[in-house]
């Protein structure tokens, strides 16, 4: 009888063990063809259990690539599904019909659609996205001035809301159900009621026009110094800022006490030690996982909020490029900056899932 | 000698949160006074509610969710620590006084190596420098019996088992070298192979280490194997108080005495029978893709009999229940119900064949619709399958109820209005108003308190006199088979490893896992946990 | 229901909610002025005949904001009763059959959540027709895949319970399960959902209408008359805060409310939700 000092201390022989039937699909008449699927499958079942860390990696990027891609078929080919005929519209009701094909072939629309969707991915994946149809100039060309200036302002809006967001949750869960945990609450609560341009009127009313202390509307043009640009968004910046912050710090709050309300948080309780050493190594290595997702869901809220305060303060960014657009019809503009805003989202969703993943310490000490 | 621990009169409160009204405050504890001396065990014993984790908590003026202690004094070493402020108390946990939870994989920090955390509490109290610390708790893993007590402390908690973690958390508790050690209802949540194991090593800890301790648990077997003296609680009042010895052989309560005599209910096993009601085929099952649970699995239900069918966690038994109800095919054979195959999927079984057999579920909370009366719970069955309404259906449901020996009144109130004894019940009705001839157990006393199961299993057995019901009844406890099975199959790793008549399992000749399996089952005797590890060692020496 | 039980906040927003539906339903009978009527000069301040002043045309602001009402609380209610029916018809059946069903449902969700709700928007109105009820489309197509990822986890949660097995095992049909058996235990989240769903839908059109893709003149909902009035900002001219407040007010009401629902117990195991 054979010795096997397990956990379980058994003194067993343990029983024929079933082979786990890895090997994919049974043979089929053709075996070569079969092990052509399954060799790939199979190192790829052994690379996944041996780095499940950069697995798993590997296939969240896969995957927000597969979802870029069908964005793309979405903008561009769904659209075509839609009723309304570009060449029409552009012209208007009183258009003669000769007018309206001479339109359409000068436009390049009386090609098939799928045709003109690879020739529009095509050019995307080189950063052409052709001309518009409004002013005649390359895409491309304002995109690159408007991108900069709204991950400018996207940017420092960020950087001022995350620090105050995690740090007023951490408040509010230290002073839980008191009355700076309330206040916060109700405070918050009305925050996330607030239209972006509601924010942002009152700001330009009352600081701007009233108070003097800033231009408006807040243009930037070339050659402006970095403290002449930071002064130019401020107002935006602040707009953008209390709409998010609002919304992340409730939402780290919850994540925080979800972590703090955890049986490995009451056993350091009671070990004896101190709130500082329980918060600092207990609870928040487990509630970055949490807190990063948060971040990045509203990071990506914040992609859709400077649409808004771009109009709201004229700032010359892609909210604006694309809202004036959409206002004349202008195609080409419209579906290149819903592709690149589309981007971004997806972008900063799969790098939350990353982060996640690599914050989990499961994966990170496999078995 | 002058007590360690000395409670007076402690009173522990909290507040209700009743649906639909405003909060009210409630007593958990009632004055319960009790000593305890330095390198001796008490057992505080109870059911749930009784209050036994508040006092122990209470050992570490600590109050879980709410609750909060207001009234007495718990003394250590004469100095009464619900009087001091945050920092006094602090000094004394996890160091003084440790704790040992009941649930080690949810109480250690998944983000930490356990080497760090179990050394935690003494590195930051000062009682030990760092690679002090570490040494003793390489050395406390050895006595503990963990494997690789050297490299053991490096690994994460997701990287261990649930009987290692259990142990490592006793590791924490001795670490820092304490008077007193608060064990939550260790073993509960474990195995019962694998608590013999853990028990004997925190017995042997202790033993060694001269640690005072409290040990709560509402198992009187494994109290008995323990303590030194035990105390009974109900209610948050103290029931009994005694030496272990005079509290299993000679209880003065009535309630002690019930408690003592829960395992000795023993079922006259049936004359042995051919008509099968359920037969299972040599069943393979396997779950999505390759993995299989199920191997060869062949069994029968004799009519009006009760099989059961007892296997540890990962035997595949419940997923036997999932073939035999059509939720899962299997993969290979088949099974027979009254003569006639049973459509491997239960979507494509007719009414009748649904109707015939009835499951009872391990969780009454979650096997009721929350927002249906009793009324309509056992209802349903009598409307779906026979067609019964209004008068005629609430004239049956009455029936139904005295049955299960609950009143009339019963039939308007809501689950969560009923004891989980009074739940389980209630599925038992539910299960009768089909008119069934099989009924499926699938643990449904496991979540209950000893006395309440003894009467759900009373019902049981009962109910199958009068009406000559069939029960395949699923466990994980040898006392319960004993109580209430004719037949006995016993499961390992997806196979039936021993199956006949109950006589015939339970005598010697014992396969490898049937033999570790009755002799891991505590039974209520002092001793008998130096006899099996004794005799454990002889084994081992033999080889 | 108890009437004592109800927090403070609660209240305000009940009330709240009361007036702005008061204004929606009988818009013609309490505003004091046509909705396009000509009344005085443009932008005069608030007080005296006009309670809340003139607007960018001269008509009276208050009437405007009150017929404002009526549209905005229609169109977004419209939109969020489409949005909500479709979500968790949905939701539902993809939780209970699972399977394939699910897995298709479910990736056609994750896609059409992959582009903000906003660009989306705009990307298909540059296409579309000009219409109401196209409109009201949109915004209920967009919405629903909030509405399909709560309800799909509120349903799952429900279906793993054993007394929805225990239905399944005793024959009932797909429609008994998801009707008595989930979603009455799936009302409170619901519920709670569909206030949230409102107050986007609201602030979501007003979004729309401002940047002037919404609600198209002569009609106009509080969106709109922000837009309109938006230039007087710049020589100090408040009117344009006037509707944002009523926006935000509406919200504000309508998320106090759901913070009270959310709050109520609503455990499954605990309370039968009465009231």
């Amino acid at each position: 009888m054979s010795q096997e000092q397990g956990s379980s201390g058994s003194r067993l022989t343990t029983p024929q063990v079933m082979a786990a039937d890895l090997s994919g699909p049974p043979q089929t008449a053709s075996p070569s063809a079969g092990r052509l699927v399954t060799r790939p499958l199979q190192s790829w079942g052994r690379f996944r259990r041996h780095m499940p860390l950069a697995a798993l990696i590997i296939q969240r990027l896969a995957l927000s690539l597969v979802l870029l891609w069908a964005v793309s078929v979405v903008i561009f080919l769904g659209i075509e599904a839609l009723p309304g005929d570009f060449a029409q519209t552009y012209l208007g009701q009183s258009a003669t019909p000769q007018a309206v094909a001479n339109i359409r072939a000068e436009l390049g629309l009386d090609r098939p659609a799928l045709t003109r969707y690879f020739e529009w991915l095509g050019g995307a994946l080189h950063f052409d996205f052709g001309t518009s149809w409004a002013s005649g100039s390359s895409v491309s060309g304002q995109i690159a001035l408007r991108l900069g200036n709204t991950l400018f302002l996207a940017f420092w809006a960020a950087a001022v809301s995350v620090p105050l967001a995690v740090g007023l949750g951490m408040l509010a869960v230290h002073y839980r159900n008191r009355m700076p945990d309330r206040v916060i609450n109700v405070l918050s609560l009305a925050a996330i009621s607030l239209p972006e341009f509601f924010v942002g009127y009152i700001l330009i009313l009352f600081i701007a026009i009233k108070g003097g202390w800033v231009t408006f509307p807040s243009t930037v043009y070339e050659g402006m110094s970095f403290g002449q640009r930071l002064e130019a968004i401020v107002l935006p910046c602040a707009t953008l800022v209390l709409v998010v912050l609002a919304h992340m710090m409730r939402m780290t709050r919850a994540a925080i006490l979800n972590v703090m309300s955890s049986p490995y948080v009451e056993t350091a309780e009671l070990k004896g030690l101190d709130t500082l050493r329980i918060i600092a190594r207990h609870a928040a290595p487990n509630a970055l996982a949490p807190i990063i997702n948060v971040v990045a869901l509203n990071l990506a809220y914040l992609v859709v909020g400077v649409v808004v305060v771009e109009v709201v303060f004229v700032y010359p960014g892609m909210g604006q490029y694309m809202v004036d657009a959409v206002t004349v019809r202008d195609m080409p503009v419209v579906q290149a900056c819903g592709l690149i805003f589309a981007a971004v989202y997806i972008l900063l969703n799969m790098t939350a899932d990353i982060l996640g993943i690599i914050a989990n310490p499961r994966l990170r000490h496999p078995r | 000698m002058a007590d360690l621990l000395d409670v007076r009169n402690l009173k522990i409160g909290a507040t209700a949160y009743p649906p639909g009204e405003p909060p009210k405050d409630i007593t958990i504890v009632h004055g319960v006074s009790f000593t305890l001396q330095k390198g001796k065990v008490l057992g505080l014993i109870g059911e749930s509610g009784a209050g036994k984790s508040t006092i122990g908590l209470a050992a570490l003026a600590y109050g879980r969710g709410g609750v909060r202690i207001t009234g007495g004094e718990v003394r250590l070493d004469g100095e009464d620590i619900l009087k001091l402020g945050g920092r006094g108390i602090r000094a004394i946990r996890g160091n003084r006084v440790c704790y040992v939870a009941q649930s080690a994989a949810a109480a250690f920090n998944p983000a930490h190596r356990l080497g760090d955390q179990v050394i935690e509490a003494a590195v930051r109290h000062g009682t030990l420098t760092r690679s002090e610390a570490w040494e003793r708790a390489k050395f406390l893993f050895g006595v503990l019996g963990l494997p690789d007590p050297e490299g053991f402390g490096k690994r994460y908690p997701h990287q261990v088992s649930g009987g290692q973690l259990q142990r490592a958390m006793t590791a924490m508790a001795l670490c820092p070298g304490p008077e007193l050690i608060v064990f939550d209802e260790p073993t509960t949540a474990l195995d019962v192979t694998t608590q013999i194991d853990v028990l004997a090593a925190i017995k042997r800890a202790i033993d060694e280490t001269h640690t005072a301790a409290l040990y709560i648990t509402h198992d009187l077997a494994v109290v008995a194997q323990i303590s030194d003296d035990i105390m009974v609680l109900r209610h948050g009042r103290m029931v009994e108080h005694g030496p272990v010895q005079q509290i299993i052989e000679a209880p003065q309560e009535d309630y002690t005495r019930e408690l003592v005599s829960v395992g000795h209910i023993q079922k006259q096993e049936a004359a042995r029978q051919d008509d099968a009601l359920l037969r299972i085929e040599r069943v393979d099952a396997a779950y999505s893709g390759h993995f299989k649970v199920l191997h060869d699995v062949a069994v029968h239900v004799p009519r009006g009999q009760t099989l059961a069918v007892v296997g540890e966690s990962g035997s595949g038994k419940s997923t036997l229940a999932r073939v035999i109800t059509g939720l899962l095919p299997p993969s290979k054979g088949q099974v027979t119900f009254k003569g006639e195959a049973l459509p491997p999927q239960f979507a494509s079984r007719s009414k009748e064949q649904l109707r015939q057999i009835q499951m009872l579920y391990q969780m009454a909370d979650t096997a009721m619709n929350p927002r249906q009366t009793v009324r309509d719970i056992i209802g349903r069955p009598l409307t779906f399958y026979f067609g019964l309404r209004g008068q005629e259906k609430t004239r049956r449901v009455s029936e139904l109820l005295e049955q299960i020996e609950m009143g009339k009144g019963f039939i308007d109130r809501y689950p969560a209005e009923l004891s989980g004894g009074q739940k389980q019940r209630v599925c038992i009705a539910r299960a009768l108003a089909a008119e069934p001839e099989l009924i499926l157990c699938d643990e449904p006393t496991s979540a209950l308190d000893p006395l309440v199961a003894a009467g759900i299993l009373k019902l049981l057995m009962r109910l199958q006199a009068e009406t000559q019901l069939s029960y395949l009844f699923i466990t994980h406890d040898i006392a319960t088979v004993r109580a209430i099975a004719d037949s006995i199959a016993v499961m390992y790793r997806g196979r039936v490893v021993r199956f006949g008549p109950k006589s015939q399992v339970l005598s010697p000749p014992f396969d490898d896992y049937t033999d570790l399996l009755l002799k891991s089952v505590p039974e209520m005797r002092l001793g008998w946990l130096e006899q099996v590890l004794a005799s454990r060692r002889m084994e081992s020496a033999g080889h | 229901m108890r009437w004592r039980a109800i927090p403070l906040s609660a209240w305000v927003g009940l009330i709240g909610l009361t007036a702005a539906l008061l204004c929606a339903l009988f818009a013609p009978w309490i505003a004091p002025y046509g909705e396009r009527e000509v009344v005085g000069d443009i932008w005069l301040p608030m007080g005296g005949q006009f309670v809340l002043g003139t607007d960018n045309l001269g008509r009276d602001l208050l009437s405007r904001l009150i017929y404002g009402a009526q549209t905005t609380i229609s169109v977004a209610m419209a939109a969020t009763v489409l949005s909500f029916s479709l979500g968790v018809m949905l939701s539902f059946t993809a939780a209970v059959v699972g399977g394939w069903t699910d897995q298709g449902l479910s990736r056609l969700n994750d896609l059409m959540m992959a582009i903000p709700t906003l660009i989306f928007a705009l990307i298909v109105l540059a296409v579309l027709p000009q219409e109401l009820w196209i409109l009201i489309l949109v915004m209920a197509v967009l919405d629903s895949t909030r509405v399909f990822r709560l309800g799909r986890a509120v349903a799952l949660d429900v279906t793993v319970m054993e007394f929805v097995e225990a239905a399944r095992l005793r024959g009932e049909g797909r429609l008994w399960i998801i009707f008595r058996e989930i979603l009455p235990n799936t009302l409170s989240p619901l519920l709670a959902e569909f206030g949230l769903r409102f107050a986007f839908a609201v602030l979501f059109l007003s979004t729309l209408s401002f940047l002037g893709l919404g609600i198209q003149p002569p009609e106009a909902d509080w969106g709109g008359i922000v837009k309109d009035n938006k230039d007087g900002i710049i020589f100090g001219v408040p009117a344009a805060l006037i509707p944002g407040a009523a926006i935000a007010g509406l919200a504000v009401c309508v998320n106090l409310v759901v913070d009270w629902l959310l709050n109520r117990t609503a455990s499954l195991k605990g309370g039968r939700g009465d009231g």
